[in-house]
């Protein structure tokens, strides 16, 4: 069955014109704002801000978390009014494992999929294989091995997990310092320690390599989960994340027009503490966010994916 | 070759891949955030990304108007989002510098699923060759004015042009290994340095 839908697949270009114009889209979103919506006037506001890009889904991770139940692909309708009221690329998400539902974001031409765990995953063993669609994938991941995972599966952008609709950074940190941990360490490391390497995170030997002899990630590497004012921004952007993508922190919080306007200004002028204080001020409260400590392991969005 | 430093504007978008083709081409740049920056540049590239959000940021930045007095006094590259920015766009959202006598409108090829990439013959006066262009959700060049000249078509349409200093394309030359339009837009500007040069040693002799 599942070779058949692969067959369906088949791209007009050879496999590495197809992954250079994937993550040339992703070039593109970089030092921008991807916003979630959930409807089209949240669409509008985001593009006016000054996003790069929005994630259209029904319901924000925040929401998600307090309602809970099986969390899935959105509605085709919606994400097809936000795509014909904005004139940024649109993203939407579908389940870990999903294959089906992406081939309807596909088929919808969606700009990038979001194979998400914010979603309750379809698969328990499998990601989806990524190579095989002509849309680009972003995927989430925690640390080193589980980035290089998804690459090689065909993502075109990576972003750190964090823990979607918390309004806490924490999480979001520790994954970006694990990730630039590991790449530094690795960087530095003897050719003859590669395959071990490779062996210990279970990721491709080719992507270890490439990380050896980079010292970066072969995608663009984003940051998600937690984000929910300029200065979470402004602190991501300085760890090393190309991009931010915000969640519930805009539309969750008393204001979310100045609030989305002022992440965008602080994720471009990240360095500049002067900029970052202006678009500080004054700001209304931003969402009351979670103390994660108090969260049970299966209440943690980030340990979903493998 | 002298060109003075090369200013990348680094608001969004891909402006990193440019650096590190100006980087090959051994010429000195710098990121430009804001107008003390770009009052030190000698040319400026305005690179791919979202032309809305580099509106909304030249706008909190108060750097349009010194953008727009910018690109009326020194060379400007602009690929994909900054060829929008530079031209007339279809788009009330974007807020255009009118530096280039061209209509383009936005996305016209359609969605990413629609980004492609293919062989453009490409005249660089010394030769005629194909270059990778690589098309991401691209806009169209729909008009041009006389002072415009057509330096590569794409089905028909121009997708890499030259109005005096400046170089505008459609498609993206950073996201190919290849260096050919960098080159030569730096050897335009560096032909023209050498001109205002020697017409200043010409006027001081006399």
């Amino acid at each position: 069955m599942q070779s058949e839908s692969r067959n369906n697949q088949k791209s007009a270009y050879p496999a590495d014109t197809v992954r250079g114009l994937k993550i040339g889209l992703a070039e593109m979103l970089k030092g921008g704002v991807i916003m979630d919506v959930t409807n089209v006037e949240q669409a509008l506001i985001a593009e006016r801000a000054g996003a790069v890009a929005v994630m259209a889904l029904e319901r924000i991770p925040a929401d998600i978390r307090v309602e809970g139940g099986v969390a899935r692909m959105s509605d085709p309708e919606l994400i097809k009014a936000i795509q014909d009221t904005v004139s940024i690329p649109v993203m939407a998400k579908c389940r870990i494992g999903h294959f089906a539902e992406a081939q309807i974001l596909q088929a919808l031409e969606v700009d990038f999929i979001d194979e998400s765990e914010v979603l309750t995953p379809a698969d328990d063993a499998y990601h989806i294989a990524k190579s095989s669609f002509d849309v680009p994938f972003v995927c989430g991941a925690t640390n080193l091995g589980e980035a290089l995972r998804r690459i090689g599966e065909g993502a075109a952008m990576i972003r750190t997990k964090g823990e979607a609709g918390s309004g806490n950074i924490v999480e979001a940190v520790r994954h970006l310092r694990l990730l630039n941990q590991a790449m530094a360490r690795l960087h530095n490391s003897d050719a003859a320690e590669w395959m071990t390497v490779a062996k210990e995170l279970q990721a491709p030997y080719e992507l270890v390599r490439y990380v050896a002899e980079q010292g970066h990630l072969p995608v663009p590497c984003f940051c998600a989960g937690g984000i929910a004012t300029p200065a979470d921004a402004a602190l991501v952007r300085q760890l090393g994340a190309q991009a931010v993508f915000v969640g519930s922190g805009i539309f969750k919080s008393d204001d979310p027009e100045a609030r989305a306007e002022a992440i965008v200004v602080a994720t471009t002028h990240f360095d500049d503490p002067g900029q970052l204080l202006r678009v500080s001020r004054g700001l209304q409260p931003a969402m009351r966010g979670l103390d994660l400590q108090g969260l049970e392991p299966e209440q943690r969005l980030a340990s979903r994916g493998w | 070759m002298v060109v003075g430093l090369i200013g990348v504007l680094a608001l969004q978008g891909g402006y990193q891949r440019h650096a590190d083709h100006l980087d090959r081409c051994g010429v000195k740049w710098c990121l430009v955030r804001n107008a003390e920056t770009l009052a030190r540049c000698a040319a400026l590239i305005l690179p791919g990304g979202e032309s809305t959000a580099i509106t909304r940021l030249l706008q909190a930045e108060k750097l349009l108007e010194p953008l727009r007095r910018f690109t009326q006094s020194h060379p400007v590259m602009a690929t994909c989002a900054g060829l929008i920015m530079m031209a007339r766009s279809n788009d009330a959202r974007v807020e255009s510098l009118n530096a280039l006598d061209l209509d383009v409108a936005r996305n016209a090829y359609g969605r990413q699923i629609k980004s492609f990439q293919c062989s453009i013959q490409i005249d660089l006066g010394t030769d005629s060759d194909s270059f990778p262009a690589v098309f991401i959700r691209a806009p169209q060049i729909m008009q041009y004015g006389p002072s415009v000249t057509v330096l590569a078509q794409h089905q028909g349409s121009p997708v890499l042009v030259a109005q005096g200093w400046h170089l505008g394309m459609t498609f993206h030359p950073e996201l190919s290994d290849d260096l050919r339009v960098h080159r030569y837009w730096l050897e335009r500007i560096a032909a023209l340095h050498d001109a205002v040069v020697s017409q200043k040693e010409s006027l001081c002799k006399t």
